[in-house]
């Protein structure tokens, strides 16, 4: 094996190994908290999706939509050396121009929900902007200019729905509908998994997954950005523009969170923006699905789509009298045991050396 | 008058909270490691010494239940904040990440018993903490009414914690130690000092504050516990940095926190700021901006611990 494949071999165990964990460890917290009901409660968590057959398969890509996308952002951060962990302020700004768009852009006819998805990408890569040029410029630590940019977003966003005339419902205390025209269209989706929420948003995640990996892997630009990430001062020093390359990585981060949040409002599922002081948790979502994803687009995509399986599958938990928070749990405990990536390798590399007759693989 | 010790007063509930978490993000921080779990930690470090004062009303009440709660929060953060150190000093784990993953399983571990325990995830108590006046030192005008009047134990455990950690951490051995681990573990080990030995009381003294922190910010403000400390825990990460890493430096920059928080909290009560008819939204905006802004002006010579976030490895060189 070449060192590439092994390095996602390794990766690919680690996470898997992490998963039967953290799968293992909600079963034991639901025997501990209710012995009769906790094997059908399990089996509740890794099947329920298939409860209402194709219907909520459909509801499964529609739950992974916008996560992957907030996901991609904080591994295509990582992947370039920053902690991305302002998603949920690039979320909701994102959804708040997409709605913009969706209630006063009428006059765009058909073309409405692409210019509202491209006005999500636009705010979200803005908001990624200012921390960005922040670190490039003033030494600003990221993580700490992300999490002030997600409050100031959250209190923003509410703070202009609320006194808006023209986007705020009062009676419900969230933004009014979008109109029928920027609604994402169904894209024949709803002919395979009739009645679900899926629509052609999951396309649009999965375009972007693409171009992610390509540019990561393909562009001598992506080169560049995961260069600044490795080691700024010697990409600086090879001549490549490093203020440049972090202020861009941001705000194509910034881009992917402000899409997810786009995606998800104009879905045409009844989502408002609700004038709550909560930052948004999809945000927060994405940066276990890249870390479960191991920042590879590929593997952000399917940790994306099995953190939605086995959350819509927590739904009928409820059923067994157990709350749904117990996905959050097992999400947690895979986590914490994906971080052990390093023992795996070298537990992997001690049975690569005993297959060889103790020869140095 | 009234109005000022009142938001002074105020000012203290949001501040004390802050300060002690962020003392603690200091002390983890200052061994080398990046604890983002603060957050986490303080939802444990309440969850478990709420559910105890739920559990004892009627048994105890008044100071005895809150000291006894504060060393409950305490246990209760230090233990959670063991699954943190584990992972980052003996796993050589990426530090962001198992943070990341206790602050997600904190409050949905803390819902989820909750309503096992109770069938609600709110966990109600009874305050019966708040004093009125300080025996004697309320009544010394104008400092009786900032700091002895309407308050909580907790101010002064507060008060006391940034005291304690002043002196640990510059007048003696251990804190020297500490710090030299956070500026240079390899130098450190040279000289005999056992690193992984320091990162673990960094982190779980940080556990521990974080715990009590958690604690201090729910007693003032609610009757009940819902499973969140509202970004505290972040916020304290930001009051650290902005304090740079310094004990009286974080007393400032808390102390700032709390009082925009509390202006944007009760501004309306306030009558200059009433009449001036800027929207809450502003108030609630203002810590967040000026923070970023201090940053811009700050972070160019930034005195964080030179080894933070990198596990130490005694092979390395």
């Amino acid at each position: 094996m070449n060192e590439a494949k092994k390095k996602n071999y390794v990766g690919l165990m680690s996470s898997i190994f992490a998963i039967i964990v953290g799968l293992l460890f909600g079963f034991v917290v639901l025997i501990i908290s209710n012995p009769s009901q906790a094997l059908p409660g399990f089996l509740t968590i890794l099947t329920g999706s298939f409860t209402h057959g194709l219907k909520g398969v459909g509801q499964v890509f529609y739950y992974a939509t916008p996560i992957i996308l907030t996901g991609l952002s904080v591994g295509f951060a990582f992947k370039t050396g920053l902690f991305n962990i302002g998603t949920p302020g690039q979320f909701i700004v994102g959804a708040f121009a997409a709605i913009i768009v969706g209630i006063r852009g009428g006059f765009l006819g058909n073309a409405q929900w692409i210019v509202a998805v491209i006005a999500s990408m636009i705010a979200g890569a803005l908001w990624a902007l200012i921390p960005g040029a922040f670190n490039a410029y003033f030494n600003v630590n990221v993580v700490i200019a992300c999490i002030m940019m997600n409050y100031i977003g959250m209190y923003f966003v509410n703070f202009s729905v609320k006194g808006s005339k023209v986007l705020f419902d009062s009676l419900r205390n969230q933004s009014l509908p979008i109109a029928k025209t920027a609604q994402i269209p169904k894209m024949g989706l709803n002919v395979i998994f009739p009645d679900s929420s899926i629509n052609g948003g999951f396309f649009i995640a999965v375009i972007a997954v693409i171009a992610i990996h390509i540019l990561l892997n393909r562009t001598t630009f992506g080169f560049e950005l995961k260069a600044a990430g490795f080691n700024r001062d010697a990409s600086k020093y090879a001549g490549m523009n490093e203020k440049r390359n972090v202020i861009l990585s941001m705000m194509i981060a910034g881009a992917l969170a402000g899409l997810a949040g786009g995606l998800l409002y104009l879905a045409g599922s009844g989502k408002h923006i609700e004038v709550v002081d909560v930052l948004a948790s999809e945000g927060f979502t994405g940066i276990s699905v890249a870390l479960l994803g191991l920042s590879n687009p590929i593997g952000i995509l399917l940790a994306g789509l099995f953190i939605a399986y086995i959350t819509a599958g927590g739904f009928y938990l409820q059923l067994f009298e157990f709350s749904t928070e117990i996905i959050d749990i097992i999400v947690a405990v895979i986590i914490y045991f994906s971080a052990f990536a390093l023992i795996i390798k070298t537990f992997m590399e001690r049975l690569d050396k005993k297959r060889n007759g103790g020869k140095k693989a | 008058m009234n109005i000022v010790f009142s938001v002074f007063q105020q000012t203290m509930f949001f501040t004390i909270p802050l300060l002690i978490v962020a003392l603690g993000g200091m002390f983890s921080e200052r061994s080398g490691i990046i604890n983002i779990a603060l957050e986490g930690i303080m939802i444990m470090g309440a969850f478990v010494s709420i559910l105890f004062i739920n559990r004892t009303q009627g048994v105890l009440s008044g100071q005895t239940q809150l000291i006894l709660a504060v060393v409950i929060a305490a246990i209760a953060g230090m233990l959670f904040s063991l699954f943190h150190a584990f992972a980052s000093i003996n796993m050589k784990a990426d530090q962001t990440i198992s943070g990341t993953a206790l602050n997600l399983f904190a409050p949905a571990f803390a819902i989820f018993v909750a309503r096992i325990l109770q069938g609600v995830q709110q966990i109600q108590f009874t305050n019966t903490f708040r004093i009125e006046s300080v025996p004697v030192l309320g009544n010394i005008p104008i400092i009786g009414d900032l700091f002895f009047k309407n308050t909580y134990i907790t101010t002064y455990i507060g008060i006391l914690i940034l005291i304690l950690s002043t002196i640990v951490l510059y007048k003696t051995k251990f804190g020297l130690r500490l710090r030299a681990c956070g500026e240079h573990p390899q130098a450190a080990d040279s000289v005999g000092i056992n690193v992984y030995k320091m990162q673990y009381a960094g982190v779980l003294i940080s556990g521990a504050f974080a715990g009590i922190g958690g604690l201090v910010f729910v007693i003032p403000t609610s009757t009940n516990f819902n499973a969140t400390v509202a970004g505290y825990g972040f916020l304290a990460l930001a009051v650290l940095i902005f304090g740079q890493w310094h004990p009286v430096r974080i007393l400032f920059a808390s102390f700032f926190f709390g009082l925009m928080k509390t202006i944007a909290a009760s501004y309306s009560g306030i009558p200059v700021l009433a009449s001036l008819g800027v929207p809450s939204y502003i108030y609630k905006m203002v810590p967040y901006v000026t923070t970023l802004v201090v940053l811009v002006f700050t972070s160019k010579n930034s005195q964080a611990p030179r080894a933070e976030g990198i596990p130490y490895d005694k092979g390395a060189r």
